[in-house]
């Protein structure tokens, strides 16, 4: 892989990277979703904590506390030459709420994966984009043997502002996540209007 | 899944250890303590012992972009900072690093940080936290999106 091709670019000039939250509960298609329209397979990257940092049983020493470690799964779409978009998803257990802050820092937005088999997954992950103020959308995510469940069935049962965007969709398919990033994006775009003009 | 376009980097780690940094939905269940797929050396080992960055690690975000610096002091340097200096031939942001050499994320923000110090690694200037993307980025994004 050693090549003089990139070291003859003294300059070259560093994009701009920019983010985007995937949000739902364990086994909603979070990592689904990013793999079907990421340009790379999907990388896992960690987190370590020291077991103390999140208040679990103290068991002695600083140098015998095990690490715990937290994964985050993120794909990668090139904008252009001077922009990357970033898909990151949401860690899926609870505890892991304090990784949520560091994702949500400078993000455009989140996609909330909903599952209607289990909407109550994805209470939390509302509640959290509404408090920080960072806009959303919430994709239904279909599986196979779920109810099918309307938009405003969802809106209502999310209790999601009527201005909030809620999309059918499959992630499986590159095309329907597209769609779901495509709403996404137009929802910041005109919340930043709206913000502007308000 | 379509064209692996950006694929081509491989694990630039020699011997590769542990598990691929390729995901899967729901094989994440947190590990805890003794993994049987952990590192053979503990990840601090590696910062020789520092869990913090340096001053420069401040501004090292999970996507912050890092590109090595082409005409570099030819010094000897450590295996593991060799390895991101090779990675890092091209923009790389630091998730990306983390998982392509599978070393934890605190531990490469130190060892990026160092880097940084001695001017062989640069980065863009990060935007305020606080700040919102620009209009036009936000354009930008969305025409990409649709050109999928």
């Amino acid at each position: 892989m050693a090549s003089a091709d990139s070291d003859t670019q003294p300059t070259e000039a560093i994009p701009h990277a920019v983010k985007i939250i995937v949000a739902g509960g364990f086994g909603a298609g979070k990592t689904t979703l990013v793999s079907s329209v990421s340009e790379i397979a999907p990388l896992s990257t960690e987190e370590l904590m020291t077991e103390a940092s999140y208040g679990v049983d103290d068991l002695g020493g600083i140098e015998d506390k095990t690490t715990t470690t937290v994964a985050l799964d993120f794909g990668r779409i090139t904008i252009s030459d001077d922009i990357v978009l970033y898909l990151f998803g949401t860690p899926g257990q609870d505890r892991f709420w304090f990784m949520w802050e560091e994702l949500a820092e400078g993000a455009l937005g989140s996609v909330i994966l909903a599952d209607t088999r289990r909407l109550d997954t994805c209470f939390h992950a509302v509640d959290f984009f509404e408090r920080r103020n960072l806009p959303f959308v919430v994709a239904v995510n279909r599986f196979e043997g779920a109810t099918a469940y309307s938009e405003e069935e969802v809106r209502e049962a999310l209790d999601v502002s009527a201005s909030v965007p809620v999309v059918m969709a499959d992630a499986r398919e590159r095309m329907s996540s597209k769609e779901v990033l495509v709403e996404l994006v137009s929802h910041v775009l005109r919340s930043r209007q709206a913000a502007l003009s308000g | 899944m379509t064209a692996p376009r950006g694929r081509g980097t491989g694990t630039p780690w020699d011997g590769g250890r542990g598990h691929p940094g390729t995901a899967v939905e729901g094989g994440h269940a947190p590990v805890v303590g003794d993994s049987t797929a952990g590192p053979l050396v503990r990840p601090y080992t590696m910062t020789k012992g520092r869990t913090r960055p340096g001053t420069d690690g401040g501004r090292l975000d999970l996507i912050t972009l890092v590109v090595t610096v082409a005409d570099r002091e030819d010094r000897a340097r450590e295996p593991e900072h060799e390895a991101i200096l090779r990675l890092c031939r091209k923009p790389v942001s630091v998730a990306e690093v983390s998982a392509r050499l599978d070393v934890p994320l605190t531990v490469v923000r130190v060892l990026l940080s160092d880097l940084l110090v001695e001017g062989d690694l640069r980065t863009r200037a990060a935007a305020p936290v606080t700040k919102l993307p620009e209009k036009k980025v936000l354009q930008a994004v969305l025409d990409g999106i649709r050109r999928l």
